[in-house]
């Protein structure tokens, strides 16, 4: 990276944390200054109000026009009613992009907390815990764009026999005596391709969680099934997976939210080609690519509608848990 | 605790006060350059000037090495009117310029590379009609076929920039040399040079259409070239503005002919694989073999010239070099695919006036390509100012008499088609469906 083509970058991003530090600042000093008579009153105000006004901004505003839109034509010049629900549930093209989705929202939560669960239990209290842990973790670190780049590569094709394999996968099938395969063309099984790389990546962080929340049991439980004779198998169904259930809720619906939302993976590897679009991609190429902004704008209302229920799941699951303590 | 309130207060000032001094520290940097306006060399940009101390901004999809080599284009123009252009150059700017335009921060000028992105904002109102001028300039610089792609509704909205050519087979020159093939000059010794480099037992074509999520554009290409030799320039143009369906037996036709190549197991896909590889194999990666004798022929635009590694030389006696995709029947003239920029204005100050007539003159054309790589259809381009030998290739097929030049299909057709079902479908197609299924599927999917 040549630094100096780069740090135009840089400067915008200092002068925006300095912005943003300036208005904290303002913000704190305020707050501080306000009138003593219903000074609480103020404080929970000037703390409460850029929140709002950013939600209002960036959230509600644009909710309520997207609905909206979608009631729209492509240029949003006339009412067209529910032509664009029904489009979106008549053409062949749009059925795969939700059969994919469902695909990747049923499996990648599943996969990854279920990967991610046994290396939690496996690796706890072993030697090298936390090396292996990291081992693990790293995909986190990874962007999605980054991480469908080096997938990419690792199922690319060289169909000539005397051609090098520079697919990790391929080179591995060659060795074992078989032909090079396209991984990415055939669906439904190129969607699964695609998945295993949000499973590689999300399995580090629910890894993480779990193994905290493992830690998190008290000994003295574990104690007293060990004394009651309990094996490995039963204190894992019995004692373990009862203790961690609220983690794992956590786990599984946030897991299930950024599936829902997945854009980046699919766009880098495959670009929705191969019967391989999901919802995202489908709204982002109908509204930006084909400047058809009411089917976009459904689709998009179609995805808050489909991950809605698992943030009100989520949210009453947290506040049962406060009462409870 | 007030004292201390009071102590991290100010330590939250000082560092918010300290960042925005870095910050500012690193704006001031800007320079300018001021080149003396009554010069000689000056003299050629006097009609430009007057509109002194102003800013253009200009969006496009031009990037990297080629954004500089534009900028240094119109330096001049800049150091002499005192314009300033502000260029920026994106690869996600045919999705972007629509978000920009909405948001209200659309940029003086674009570059649009499809004359279909263009319409979609002529018909929101939102693009400016050409001045007076730029017409003019425009109208003496290029022919009918480019002023009418850069027209809609009969009024001018975009003079052309850059132009390439399509219809472009690239071969090696090494290659045919020892092997003693001698450069096809019409369709019936294009497929017989084919059948004889597969009777020796190597596949003669290689080729490659993925591209991410445009995957599938030069399958189309190869449809739109074929369309052009096999229907003629007429039907070409009624089927790009859908007088005739996608599916019409016309295009089925074409495409069938373009399928004798590109689903022929005997002919594709050198070095790749089977015919379905062509669906996954990168377009830039598409006719690479050519350079170590594996594919001896890849159908690619001029602008593949690009692609070939470092070092690689670029002409009739060096590595790689290509010949005109050839007529099926010649007598019909010689059909050429092109495509290429056109600049849009969404502002109409004088500055931005001023630029537009620049960018379609005959002097930016040359200045431009005096520094190599660029190839346009500009009437008043020196073919000597141009530096490689297949933009002079290029150049010469441009300004060619005999040329019936037609833009491409994709670009022109409206977006969901030609920058999505076409090209889908096309890689539906080289994924083993039928014509009749994957031509319908398209048809579905004009909007209406």
């Amino acid at each position: 990276m040549d630094f100096a083509t780069e740090q135009p970058k840089f400067i915008q991003l200092l002068v925006g944390l300095a912005v943003f530090g300036l208005v904290v600042a303002a913000l704190l000093l305020f707050i501080d200054r306000a009138p003593k008579r219903g000074h609480e009153r103020w404080q929970i105000l000037g703390f409460l109000a850029p929140a709002v006004l950013l939600l209002a901004v960036g959230l509600i505003v644009p909710a309520i026009r997207t609905t909206w839109l979608s009631f729209q034509n492509g240029d949003s010049s006339a009412w067209v009613g529910l032509d664009n629900y029904t489009w979106m549930f008549s053409q062949s093209d749009v059925l795969h992009v939700l059969r994919n989705t469902l695909i990747w929202v049923l499996l990648v939560p599943l996969l990854a907390t279920t990967v991610g669960l046994v290396y939690a239990v496996l690796v706890d209290r072993a030697r090298l815990e936390s090396l292996a842990k990291s081992l693990v973790f790293m995909p986190m670190a990874i962007s999605f764009v980054g991480a469908g780049i080096i997938w990419k590569f690792v199922y690319a094709y060289r169909g000539d026999k005397d051609a090098q394999q520079i697919g990790l996968l391929n080179q591995i099938v060659v060795w074992f005596g078989g032909e090079p395969k396209q991984f990415l063309l055939n669906p439904p099984l190129n969607t699964i391709f695609l998945l295993i790389v949000m499973v590689w990546i999300q399995a580090g962080f629910a890894m993480v969680i779990l193994s905290a929340a493992i830690k998190a049991i008290p000994a003295d439980i574990i104690e007293a099934a060990r004394i009651d004779g309990t094996n490995a198998w039963q204190l894992f169904w019995q004692i373990t997976l009862p203790s961690i259930r609220s983690s794992l809720v956590v786990v599984v619906v946030s897991i299930s939210i950024a599936t829902l939302k997945v854009f980046d993976i699919v766009r880098t590897m495959t670009g929705g080609q191969f019967d391989t679009s999901v919802i995202a991609n489908g709204m982002y190429d109908q509204a930006f690519r084909f400047g058809q902004t009411g089917r976009g704008s459904a689709l998009a209302v179609f995805l808050f509608v489909l991950v809605l229920p698992i943030v009100i799941y989520q949210v009453r699951s947290l506040r049962h848990q406060r009462e409870g303590r | 605790m007030a004292v201390l309130l009071r102590g991290r207060r100010a330590l939250v000032l000082v560092s918010a006060v300290g960042l925005a001094l870095v910050g500012a520290a690193g704006c001031s940097s800007g320079t300018s350059s001021n080149a003396n306006k009554d010069s000689a060399e000056c003299a050629a940009f006097k009609q430009y000037q007057g509109h002194d101390g102003t800013t253009v901004s200009i969006y496009a999809t031009i990037r990297d090495t080629e954004a500089d080599l534009l900028e240094q284009a119109w330096k001049k123009f800049s150091d002499c009117t005192g314009i300033k252009i502000a260029y920026e150059g994106s690869g996600e700017m045919e999705a972007q310029i629509q978000v920009r335009v909405d948001g209200g921060n659309a940029p003086d000028l674009a570059f649009f590379p499809q004359p279909g992105l263009m319409n979609r904002f002529v018909k929101s109102g939102k693009l400016k009609p050409a001045p007076e001028k730029v017409k003019a300039e425009a109208a003496k610089n290029w022919s009918k076929d480019w002023i009418g792609y850069g027209s809609s509704g009969g009024k001018f909205y975009g003079a052309p920039l850059g132009s390439n050519v399509k219809s472009f087979v690239w071969y090696s020159p090494k290659t045919f040399k020892e092997k003693g093939y001698k450069i096809p000059t019409t369709w019936d010794e294009l497929i017989g040079l084919s059948n004889q480099i597969a009777a020796s037992g190597t596949k003669p074509w290689c080729a490659g259409i993925e591209s991410g999520e445009a995957t599938g554009w030069p399958a189309t290409d190869w449809i739109e070239d074929i369309m052009l030799r096999d229907q003629g320039p007429d039907v070409y143009d009624q089927w790009v503005n859908h007088q005739i369906p996608f599916n019409d037996p016309k295009v089925a036709s074409a495409v069938d002919r373009a399928g004798s190549i590109l689903k022929n197991e005997k002919f594709v896909n050198a070095s790749f694989g089977g015919v379905k590889s062509i669906a996954t194999t990168s377009f830039q990666e598409g006719g690479l073999p050519i350079l170590q004798g594996k594919c001896t022929l890849h159908r690619q635009a001029s602008f593949y010239a690009a692609q070939w590694p470092k070092g690689t030389k670029v002409a009739e006696d060096g590595d790689v070099y290509a010949f005109y995709f050839p007529a099926v029947d010649a007598s019909k003239g010689k059909p050429v695919l092109v495509a290429g920029e056109f600049v849009g204005a969404f502002a109409d100050r004088p500055e931005v006036q001023a630029v537009q007539e620049y960018l379609a003159s005959a002097d930016f054309a040359n200045s431009r390509a005096k520094l190599g790589s660029w190839v346009s259809a500009n009437k008043g381009l020196d073919v000597n100012n141009v530096q490689n030998p297949i933009d002079k290739l290029s150049v010469q097929i441009l300004n060619d008499p005999s040329t019936v030049a037609r833009f491409d299909g994709s670009d022109q057709m409206p977006a969901a088609v030609g920058a999505g079902s076409f090209w889908k479908g096309m890689t539906d197609w080289i994924n083993g469906t039928d014509t009749k299924t994957a031509l319908d599927k398209i048809e579905a999917s004009w909007p209406k």
